[in-house]
């Protein structure tokens, strides 16, 4: 099901042997900032988003498992930033998507002041993406969200998903490449609308 | 003999306002406020409408203070290039200076409209409660506000008659805020909402247009359900300008005849938009109102060539066309033969990045609309493929072209037959089409393409190059010709000091200047800004590393920014950007 993904585990080799620009032990250079990005009301958000970047790295292309991406140019070609997230992808009869360009989401929790937004595209799976989350909304959970069933042993919450037809999906159950190509939006609901949700077990 | 200028005197002051009051242009009204003082204190103090092209170019407070009754303001903020990533998001741009001094200073103010400015929930208050008869507020390619924003501006804004969202970067934080405009609040006019991503509530959104009974324009935005969407135009009949939400739902045909006759009811609809991910089976519901449409824009709509086909051919009177490449060159062949009255196309890429397998949008769909179509005027094309032939075609059949927008998705893609440079094509243009206001060039290009548009695009204005040129002959020609020019940007271009310089004083003659990935060092801002004290040069580096003074003369610069501006260098840059 994450076949696409599979590399994961011998990404990190691969990386002592790849060709780049840089000393030896200097990270690439991270991504550009998400245009969703606000200067004074996300400070916060910039950090989060590093951290959660520098975990999990972005698809490399020298790994050789993806068919090779089209290296993309920075505002080319000169179309709107919103035009390119928002707008729902043509289908497309090929496999999966080489496309390099970030997919945000806007993730809320009920309860919590303010939204995140993250780069679908930057994890490998439902385990990465379910610790990011917990690591972005870690100041506003009382108890730690459990990793296997979708509660928690303190306050019950469910991640969910608004996909491309306006429902309110559980995450988890379909293909990890499914998701992303079909996820709008997230929103971790807790408290007695969890309880209506049958949970269920994920990869 | 009447001394100097006392001919001035010979009428009073009431006089020449109704005179200059005839005066539509900005540029006319400023040519009439240099003919004498009397004239001058006569023409700013009728001044009612100012728009600001740089809000960096003029300090707020100065031109309140110039213009004391104005009642409607435009104002831009961040270069164009904003637009594709390629400023920093804390740029600048912020829209509160303004906003305060106009608070101070025109407490009358009726309009405003901000394009590509930071505006801050506070701003959107402020500029509710600050002016009694407020009445129109466009933000367009906006950020910085959020939905919660908004509820305190529907709060607060009596009178309110058009909110314009166009293309803005909305925080969604407050689901209702619809439900803030008071129940006495009925003057609501015209209301564009597309851009939030958010739900709206249907009912708060029913009774709202259900009480203003001069709503001639709604834009809905994508959420709303297709059940929803009908109840809801069902209220509003006499609507000019319509904008769909979602336009596909699981099919019932009693759903698509609701649909059908909601729109049927439409007598005197002339502008549709929005219509996201149409399916085939709701599409026809469309179909009664596209004799009457002058507007269409389908850019969201995913509807594939033969779909697009049947609902082009019916709108007869169409006169703008917004359309994804989905509608084929077929597609537009069409277009040709059905809407004669067409004056502008834009033809937007639905697989910009190239993943999916190609469509059959070429450039016979746009030589077959030149051709077609004799008032078309502006263009806006995405495809993958163009020869000369083809470029010198469409300036052969179409000089009255005022705007031309051509983007070949490929860098440095030659012409596809002769595998030539496409020079010949684009000088063919601008040759031919004298009046020519805007262009985008695209495609492999030599410096000789710029010797051309130098010479003959008297009247351009603004000019995009992206991946062109051979060598700074090519940004010569241009900034050594182009009369008229006022906005020039540039990516990825070997242009480098030597042009820059030797065209100094050119720059004070346009807005704006924008440079990146091109050659220019650092030695060359600083000697342009010591040149030019009435120009801001602004370096604009992300890697935040030592500050500017530090660097050499011959430290690459990646961004540059060069406006006029009698304001001096602003206090508001952040890390990234150096005034030099």
């Amino acid at each position: 099901m994450e076949a696409a993904a599979s590399y994961v585990k011998d990404g990190d080799d691969l990386r002592d042997t790849e060709l780049r620009l840089g000393l030896p032990g200097t990270e690439a250079p991270e991504k550009p900032a998400a245009p969703s990005t606000r200067g004074s009301k996300r400070a916060l958000q910039e950090d989060g988003d590093m951290e959660s970047r520098a975990k999990s790295r972005p698809l490399e292309v020298d790994c050789g498992e993806a068919p090779a991406a089209k290296t993309q140019i920075v505002g080319w070609p000169p179309i709107r930033s919103y035009r390119r997230n928002s707008f729902p992808p043509r289908k497309v009869e090929a496999e999966a998507e080489a496309e390099a360009a970030g997919l945000y989401v806007k993730v809320s929790m009920d309860g919590a002041p303010y939204l995140r937004k993250i780069d679908l595209k930057v994890y490998k799976g439902y385990k990465e993406l379910r610790e990011a989350i917990d690591n972005m909304f870690k100041c506003f959970t009382q108890g730690e969200v459990s990793r296997k069933e979708g509660c928690s042993s303190g306050s019950e919450s469910a991640i969910t998903y608004e996909d491309k037809d306006g429902d309110l999906m559980l995450v988890g159950d379909v293909p990890w490449e499914m998701f992303i190509s079909s996820c709008r939006r997230l929103r971790i609901m807790k408290g007695c609308e969890v309880r209506g949700l049958r949970t269920r077990q994920y990869s | 003999m009447v001394r100097g200028f006392g001919w001035a005197a010979a009428f009073p002051d009431e006089v020449w306002e109704h005179v200059f009051s005839f005066l539509a242009a900005d540029a006319d009204r400023n040519a009439v406020a240099l003919v004498c003082r009397a004239w001058h204190r006569i023409e700013r103090r009728s001044r009612r409408r100012v728009f600001v092209g740089n809000c960096y170019a003029v300090a707020p407070a100065a031109a309140v203070r110039r213009f004391p009754e104005v009642r409607a303001a435009a104002i831009k903020g961040k270069p164009h290039f904003a637009d594709f990533n390629l400023v920093p998001t804390d740029w600048g741009g912020g829209a509160e200076a303004w906003v305060e001094a106009m608070a101070e200073g025109w407490p009358h103010l009726e309009e405003l409209r901000l394009k590509r400015m930071v505006v801050s929930d506070d701003c959107l208050e402020l500029i509710a409660r600050s002016f009694k008869n407020f009445g129109v507020l466009s933000l367009v390619s906006c950020d910085g506000f959020s939905t919660a924003g908004l509820a305190a501006f529907a709060a607060n804004c009596r009178n309110l008659r058009e909110l314009d969202l166009h293309e803005n970067e909305v925080e969604d934080n407050c689901l209702n805020w619809i439900s803030h405009f008071p129940d006495s609040f009925t003057s609501l006019v015209s209301l564009n909402i597309a851009c939030l991503e958010g739900d709206v509530n249907t009912s708060v959104l029913e009774c709202l247009i259900s009480r203003c009974p001069n709503l001639r324009t709604l834009r809905l935005n994508h959420a709303m359900p297709l059940e929803k969407l009908v109840s809801l135009l069902q209220r509003a009949p006499q609507l000019v300008d319509l904008g769909t939400s979602k336009f596909s739902a699981d099919h019932h045909p009693e759903l698509f005849f609701k649909l059908e006759s909601t729109f049927a009811g439409f007598k005197h609809l002339k502008s549709l938009s929005g219509i996201w991910e149409a399916g085939p089976a709701y599409l026809p519901a469309i179909y009664s109102v596209c004799e009457s449409l002058t507007s269409l824009n389908l850019c969201y709509a995913t509807i594939q060539s033969p779909e697009l086909l049947k609902l082009v051919s019916r709108c007869k009177n169409l006169q703008r066309l917004w359309v994804m490449d989905l509608i084929e060159d077929n597609g537009l062949i069409a277009v040709a033969a059905s809407c004669k009255l067409l004056q502008e196309l834009r033809v937007f890429p639905s697989d910009p990045y190239g993943v999916a397998p190609p469509i059959s949008l070429t450039e016979h769909g746009l030589v077959a609309i030149s051709a077609g179509c004799l008032m078309l005027h502006s263009v806006l094309y995405f495809c993958r493929q163009m020869t000369n032939a083809a470029l010198l075609t469409i300036a052969n059949n179409r000089p009255n072209l005022t705007c031309f927008r051509l983007c070949i998705i490929e860098p440095h893609t030659p012409d596809y037959i002769s595998q030539e440079p496409l020079d010949a094509g684009f000088s063919a243009i601008v040759e031919s089409c004298k009046d020519l206001r805007r262009l985008s060039l695209s495609g492999l290009l030599t410096d000789r393409v710029f010797k051309s548009i130098g010479a003959s695009a008297n009247r351009l204005e603004m000019l995009s190059v992206a991946f062109a040129g051979d060598s700074d002959a090519g940004l010569h020609y241009i900034l050594s010709g182009c009369k008229n020019l006022r906005k020039l940007e540039i990516r990825d271009c070997p242009f480098g000091d030597k042009a820059l310089l030797d065209n100094a004083s050119k720059l004070e003659t346009m807005r704006s200047l924008w440079m990146s990935s091109c050659s220019v060092t650092l030695g060359a801002c600083r000697q342009l800004a010591l040149k030019m004290p009435r120009l801001n040069v602004e370096v604009i580096d992300e890697r935040r590393g030592r500050p500017l003074e530090s660097w050499p003369d011959d430290f690459p610069v990646e961004k540059l920014y060069i406006y006029r501006t009698v304001a001096g260098p602003r206090s508001d840059t952040p890390p990234c950007v150096w005034t030099v």
